[in-house]
């Protein structure tokens, strides 16, 4: 199977997922889990870490620096955010 | 990329599933969220270990620092302003991919097919980028928050988009690196998607706000998976998709919880101020008099909205519940899902207060209740106990199921001051004969209703 269609399904399959398991979540979590999703696209952080990692040329490393550093603050700020919109759920049961 | 890489990224991404399906039920929601974090750690750890990567000192730099200050900022600021918050880092997400995009273009070295992938990610992310920081911007007061028009705005998006495909086209046709220079055709094809993001956010209201900052997280979502594809990391093509997708059914979720629909949110201006005929005043009454009707009141439904976060008045609200509970008042909290500028923003905040859950209680269980109840206490709520809402067909939020704070016998209303709420919109509840308002902020009404309360 050629490379486009794997990821094709991948795509496809992912996509599905998504769907799939928040799609019985209540109102009330709805916000957390806004939260929780911007968290999880924090992975980019990867991403620009690789392409960090490839700069030949210093425009190109400060470049790379400039989206490790979005993607940083991206992963720690969403997990944080996260984790006291949540801490403060539990409190009231 | 060795096995152990893509190893772990698998693990990573049954992590990210899992925390999600876990964040989507109240009693796991924090464990998953814990779940997720592990799995982003072990991502990021051994993407050390891809052979030949440059500059790994001054990544680990940049990650402590960043850490940090994500860490300080996300957990020193308010609860009120956790919306921006979301929103910012959102925008942060959107333009790492951004610069993934704008990398991997500048190099050139990438085939044809991936390249449409790149060019994809990074418009949506700049897009995004640009959206994000427009939100958080509204949300933080930097911009008015209702919503900006001007004639022909609609044209001049879709212009603005026109170009953007266009210059994708040409940045698409060239072969081979590019040449630097701050006009070349890369950088305008980034420059376009970032004027786009920021326009299209003007017109939209503070309202509409949390759904806006979702489908951004969505379109981040799907910006990442698609940078995902572009240079070959399993992890980001995974989870990009899988957020872009739960990220796009979340907006549509949470746009219908407050009966809007998407198209609405987005091209409908909603909360532009609309003149009311009706010259009715609102009647102010004296702190000590309100008192007096609470204090002898044998039920008491709270109905707190916006404006009580803004006061920060939660903690008073506290006193004021337990003031009224040795005077053998009964008081309940009605809880409107959208109260607030997101949903469940009054239950995580009156949890702050330490008021016990199960004195909250949602639209459908409270609703029977208000014919039966004395006094309504309307703290900083606006546009979710309007009348218009069920009467008024020409209302904007006409449908938009709400608290039915009118069929109370009294209604007590904390107000600022005379404005609309987030809607745009005049709420007849405040002009009904049966209602008095308190005008000022919340903190320091409720503050001055405790002392009244404490004197009878």
């Amino acid at each position: 199977m050629s490379e486009i269609w794997i990821a094709l399904y991948i795509f496809i399959l992912s996509g599905f997922t998504g769907f799939e398991v928040i799609s019985r979540v209540p109102v009330i979590l709805h916000t957390p889990l806004m939260s929780g999703t911007n968290f999880i696209h924090g992975i980019v952080l990867v991403g620009a870490m690789v392409v960090m990692g490839k700069a030949e040329t210093t425009t190109e490393m400060i470049i790379g620096a400039l989206g490790v550093w979005l993607g940083v603050l991206n992963v720690v700020g969403g997990f944080a955010v996260t984790d006291r919109m949540l801490e403060m759920f539990k409190k009231g049961k | 990329m060795g096995n152990l890489v893509k190893a772990t990224y698998l693990v990573s991404a049954i992590f990210f599933i899992l925390g999600l399906k876990m964040l989507s039920s109240p009693a796991t929601a924090r464990r998953g969220n814990l779940l997720a974090g592990l799995g982003m750690i072990l991502a990021i750890t051994v993407t050390f270990f891809i052979p030949n990567m440059k500059h790994q000192l001054l990544m680990i730099l940049i990650i402590i620092v960043g850490t940090v200050i994500g860490w300080v900022s996300a957990k020193k600021v308010p609860l009120t302003d956790m919306p921006q918050m979301v929103a910012l880092f959102n925008g942060m997400g959107g333009g790492a991919a951004a610069v993934i995009s704008y990398l991997e273009l500048a190099r050139g070295e990438i085939t044809s097919g991936l390249k449409l992938l790149a060019i994809s990610g990074g418009l949506i992310g700049t897009i995004s980028f640009s959206g994000s920081i427009g939100a958080f911007m509204k949300l933080q007061r930097l911009l008015k928050d209702r919503p900006i028009t001007y004639p022909l705005q609609q044209p001049f998006h879709g212009l603005l988009l026109l170009l953007a495909m266009v210059l994708s086209y040409f940045v698409f046709m060239q072969s081979g690196p590019f040449q630097p220079g701050i006009l070349s055709i890369l950088n305008l094809l980034f420059a376009v998607p970032l004027l786009l993001g920021l326009f299209f956010t003007l017109p939209i209201g503070g309202a509409d706000m949390p759904v806006v900052i979702s489908l951004f997280n969505a379109l981040t979502g799907l910006a990442v998976g698609f940078d995902g594809f572009a240079i070959g990391n399993q992890a980001m093509m995974v989870s990009g998709t899988i957020v872009g997708a739960s990220g796009s059914l979340l907006t549509y979720l949470m746009a219908k919880a407050m009966n809007r629909s998407i198209h609405n949110v987005l091209f409908g201006a909603f909360g532009k101020v609309r003149e009311h005929g009706v010259a009715k005043e609102m009647k102010p009454r004296e702190i000590e008099d309100a008192a007096i009707m609470i204090g002898f009141a044998r039920k008491v439904i709270v109905v707190p909205g916006y404006g009580l976060a803004v006061a920060q008045a939660q903690h008073k609200l506290r006193e004021f519940m337990n003031i009224l509970e040795e005077k053998g008042v009964e008081v309940k909290f009605a809880i409107h899902p959208v109260a607030g500028r997101m949903p469940g923003h009054m239950n995580v905040l009156l949890a702050e207060a330490n008021i016990p859950y199960d004195k909250l209680h949602d639209l459908e269980e409270i609703n029977s209740e208000f014919p039966t109840t004395d006094v309504a206490l309307v703290v900083g709520a606006n546009d979710v106990v309007n009348p218009a809402a069920e009467t008024d067909t020409s209302s904007p939020i006409y449908g938009m199921p709400i608290l039915k704070a009118y069929q109370a016998k009294n209604v007590l209303a904390v107000k600022r001051g005379k404005g609309k709420g987030f809607a745009g919109i005049e709420n007849d509840l405040f002009f009904l004969d049966q209602t008095y308002m308190l005008f000022g902020d919340a903190q320091d009404v409720l503050g001055k209703l405790v002392q009244a309360l404490k004197k009878i």
